[in-house]
């Protein structure tokens, strides 16, 4: 920072540092690792949803050429435990043991039941034919909507029923809101499953020193220290000797932030063996058995007074979570961010939400990138274009009078989210300029005469970001929400940090180089940060809930200014004066006329090399760390809103999104570069989930979509532009300012998606309330119109 | 395996004879990487869908998970590695980087490979061309439009 406290660097666009080397073919990821010895291992998973293991003889397979071992629960269970879900936020919480191999019954298919250890994946694979299991098959309880019915189908046969966990927020007079309402919009919502489908898949190697008694474990994944901290609980080792290190990581999106029982059982068949183990999931592993996502029902009404004025939400979710609630983390955090943020960027005086988390013989569910915010903002936004429609009003309009005006700020609304530093206003008329509103519906116009079946959507939302050491901490969960960042002066005068947020291709290490580099006074390339390596990186998150830039980097600009005035500390000593009157320009050490007194290598030369020089063994202390967390508010909440043209082919029912537009408000935007890209990638996600990706199961628990012919994919050529444009609104609670950005373009985009898409179907007197929005449904709603 | 059938191939990898006995089954991008030590070459999802295995066998892109490692006997194969250290990428490969065309990184040599036979095929594409020219490539980061911009830009260089 300037004198003029203006930035150098932060607010420029920069490319990511790693990303020369990634466009060489220089990436390293998990499978591009190995170990001397290492054995190569293949799952044998359970191909029905819910079965009795009657018995099974690996007996064949121990023989075949190259198998190490055939491992089951059995052996497992001397070095490892059981998962167990707990998070005492959820009072009442349902978690029955998740084991890393089957014991005894597989409650989803994909389930890992045996392990193979062979000298090749391929060998390893041949043996798993080998194996000989008899199952029993049980019901298999699939659908969410009659999980809880009478009768229905138990996923876990020992507990009395599917529920995972219930529960209700609620604030203000719902009922009368309802009944004082000149408006009601009511609608049932239907979310199918979908995943993140990281292109590298999940994958660690896994080695195990038997002499020093370390677990040393290369894996793709978010959370070093949040995996390292639960490893060492599962195997009782002391944190010291359980290393957990990230190499390059090809896409996290919230599917590598949990801990997978294969990953454990990886880990144990390393220790039992004592030869590292190699596991890398292959596509149909990966749609089988990585967490799903955002398998909802949802119930939601919407009352408005006779001003147009929204007054209450009123709102039933059904969460199908999945065999078991994930580890650590749990799945029923899902559901309450499906329904917290529900008519958030609105002023209302009555809110309730019932949810009900049921367990399904499916595979888990977990935090899925935006988790679960686009299924609020979905049920929102669709209502409120419906509410507009139905008073024969500019949807746009409606929104604008129902906003929380910035002057209302902050506030806790009545689902009881505190909401401050918001900018829907600003927003919403930065959004009319970027599409040039007034053109585009005249062109809406003209192409609706010519016959054309085109939508136009809109989708407001609020995004809960950079969760606090609440949203865990007070469920008693080993999940950090604060960042460590340490600093180091190197001889040559560059410095070198260690940070515990994570890189996962979203740029963070660049952008907390420069945040470090500002606020120390050096050129950007003087500074470089690593991430992923439990050793040498001091505890602290990771990368979730897009906390990188919010919390993350005000580690990083704590820790520059300790360093900081650590080098104008030992500048001062050696000239003889007082830091006050020294600055750092440009990586020198000036005085107050300007003049260049020493370079840092210089200063740190002599402090590392020629200590004596100074005076009453005052050695400067060049090494730091900074930990932050925030204090205060439970989450950062942004704002934004999106807009979506689709046209619908009346032929075939396929929907193409034309164009795509995004508002955001991330605070203070510390590389735009980096965030917009960050938005463009969800916004993609978000149109996935409004058109084409499923997780889909058969009555039986049976998955459908195991590949990717099968699992749609957005691709390029049917993927619009993206325009973006930011209102900077910086968040009042930290120095930097910085809001989370990296979830914002998912949050919104699939209801912008289903809006357009009603909004085609309008006139049609159709609408769709499902996701994805398949041809089938478009063509039925077009049918049941020419029926009419 | 013991009983498992093995072929014998000959083929030029990056420019280098390579003369190996390899497992009929194995596939030819697990043959790069994991024989050779190949690992720019990724592997998402092997059944031909992603393109992430991207790699130029004869002249052509082609998917190293849908072909044999025996079929690659008699072949001419450039990976990623030798075509950036070539420098016939260095256009594509800095528009990549300044335009942010990439984040995890593991989709983007097969991203590279397939742009610049889009550019050698049609110099100066639209966008509508480079989307579709891309579309068997999966990037589940970008969302895409900044990759467009990169081929555009280094399109428009070349031209």
């Amino acid at each position: 920072m300037g004198a003029d406290g203006a930035f150098r660097l932060l607010g420029r666009p920069a490319p990511r540092t790693e990303a020369a080397r990634l466009v060489a073919g220089g990436g390293a990821y998990t499978d591009d690792l190995d170990h001397p010895r290492q054995l190569h291992a293949a799952f044998l998973r359970s191909p029905h949803a819910h079965a009795m293991i009657a018995a099974l003889d690996a007996g064949a397979a121990r023989t075949m050429p190259g198998v190490a071992a055939v491992l089951t629960w059995d052996d497992l269970s001397g070095v490892v435990q059981p998962m167990e879900t707990r998070h005492g936020a959820f009072p009442g919480l349902v978690s029955p043991l998740q084991y890393p191999l089957a014991n005894g019954r597989v409650a989803y298919q994909g389930e890992p039941v045996a392990l193979v250890l062979a000298a090749s994946r391929a060998a390893a694979e041949d043996a798993l034919e080998a194996i000989d299991v008899a199952y029993e098959p049980l019901p298999a309880a699939a659908s969410a909507e009659a999980a809880l019915d009478p009768g229905a189908p138990r996923a876990h046969p020992a507990l009395p029923d599917n529920l995972c966990w219930a529960g209700e927020i609620a604030g203000g007079d719902v009922d009368g809101a309802f009944r004082d309402a000149a408006l009601v919009v009511e609608e049932t919502f239907r979310f199918t499953r979908h995943t993140g489908v990281t292109l590298e898949p999940r994958g660690l190697l896994a080695a195990f020193e038997p002499a020093a008694g370390t677990l040393d474990v290369r894996i793709s994944h978010q959370q070093p220290h949040q995996l390292q901290t639960y490893l060492a609980r599962l195997f009782r080792l002391p944190m010291t000797r359980v290393r957990v290190l990230t190499p390059d990581v090809g896409g996290g999106f919230g599917i590598k932030m949990h801990i997978h029982a294969d990953e454990v059982a990886a880990c144990a068949a390393a220790i039992l063996l004592g030869r590292p183990v190699k596991f890398i999931a292959d596509r149909l592993e990966a749609m089988a058995a990585d967490v799903h996502a955002r398998e909802h029902i949802v119930k939601a009404r919407m009352a408005v007074d006779a001003r147009g004025l929204i007054t209450a939400f009123d709102v039933e979710d059904r969460h199908g979570l999945g065999a078991y609630s994930v580890y650590p983390r749990s799945s029923t955090m899902e559901t309450v961010s499906a329904v917290r943020t529900i008519g958030a960027p609105y002023g209302m005086s009555a809110y309730r939400a019932r949810m009900t988390a049921v367990f399904q013989n499916k595979s888990l569910t977990g935090q899925y990138r935006s988790v679960g915010h686009p299924i609020a903002c979905t049920v929102t936004e669709v209502l409120v274009e419906r509410a507009a429609r139905a008073r024969g009003e500019d949807v746009l309009s409606f929104r604008a009078r129902n906003y929380t005006p910035v002057a209302a700020l902050p506030l806790t609304n009545p689902a009881g989210v505190r909401l401050m530093d918001l900018s829907h206003a600003a927003c919403l008329e930065r959004l009319e300029a970027l599409m040039d509103l007034p053109r585009l519906r005249q062109e809406l116009a003209d192409g609706r005469a010519a016959g054309r079946l085109l939508g136009l959507g809109f989708a407001a939302f609020v995004e809960l970001t950079a969760s606090g050491s609440e949203a865990y901490g007070m469920g008693d969960v080993a999940v950090a929400a604060m960042d460590t960042v340490t600093l180091a002066l190197e001889p040559d005068g560059s410095v070198k940090g260690e940070a515990s947020v994570s890189e996962i291709g979203q740029g963070i290490a660049t952008t907390l180089a420069r945040v470090v580099a500002e606020g120390i006074g050096l050129p950007a390339e003087q500074v470089r940060i690593f991430t992923g390596d439990t050793r040498s990186a001091p505890h602290g998150g990771g990368a979730w809930s897009s906390r990188g830039a919010a919390i993350g980097a005000e580690a990083a600009h704590g820790a520059a200014r300790r360093l900081r005035a650590a080098i104008l500390e030992a500048a001062a000593v050696l000239a003889q004066t007082v830091p006050d009157t020294l600055d750092i320009i440009d990586g020198a050490v000036v005085d107050a006329s300007g003049q260049a007194r020493f370079t840092l290598e210089e200063l740190v030369q002599t402090a590392l090399f020629r200590g004596y020089e100074f005076p009453e063994g005052r050695l400067p202390q060049l090494a730091v760390s900074h930990q932050y967390g925030r204090p205060q508010d439970r989450a950062i909440p942004t704002n934004g809103i999106q807009a979506s043209l689709i046209e619908i082919d009346p032929g075939t029912g396929l929907v193409t999104c034309l164009n795509h537009w995004v508002v955001e408000d991330c605070g203070r935007l510390l590389n735009p570069l980096m965030v917009d890209e960050q938005i463009r990638g969800g916004v993609v996600q978000g149109i996935g989930e409004a058109l084409f990706e499923a997780c889909r199961y058969d009555a039986d628990g049976q998955l459908l979509t195991g590949t990717l012919a099968d699992y749609l994919l957005p691709m390029a050529g049917e993927m619009p532009d993206i325009a973006i444009a930011h209102v900077e609104t910086p968040y009042s609670g930290s120095v930097l300012g910085a809001k989370g950005a990296g979830e914002a373009g998912t949050c919104a985009a699939a209801a912008a998606v289903l809006n357009a898409v009603n909004d085609a179907l309008a006139p049609f007197g159709a609408s769709i309330a499902e996701t994805p929005v398949t041809p089938v449904m478009v063509l039925n709603a077009l049918a049941q119109q020419a029926a009419a | 395996m013991s009983g498992e059938a093995h072929v014998d191939i000959a083929c030029r990898v990056n420019g280098e004879e390579i003369v190996d006995r390899v497992p009929a089954r194995l596939s030819l991008v697990d043959f790069l990487r994991h024989r050779l030590g190949l690992t720019g070459t990724h592997v998402g999802c092997e059944h031909g869908v992603c393109g992430a295995c991207t790699i130029v066998l004869d002249g052509r892109c082609v998917r190293g998970c849908l072909l044999l490692a025996a079929q690659a006997d008699g072949a001419e194969i450039e990976t990623i590695e030798e075509a950036s250290r070539s420098g016939r990428l260095d256009a594509l490969k800095d528009a990549f980087v300044a335009r942010a065309a990439l984040q995890c990184g593991f989709c983007t040599p097969g991203m590279l490979l397939t742009s610049a036979e889009l550019l050698a095929d049609m110099p100066a594409p639209d966008r509508a061309e480079i989307r579709a020219a891309l579309s068997g490539n999966y990037c589940r980061c970008t969302g895409y439009h900044a990759i467009v911009d990169a081929v555009e830009a280094a399109a428009g260089l070349k031209t």
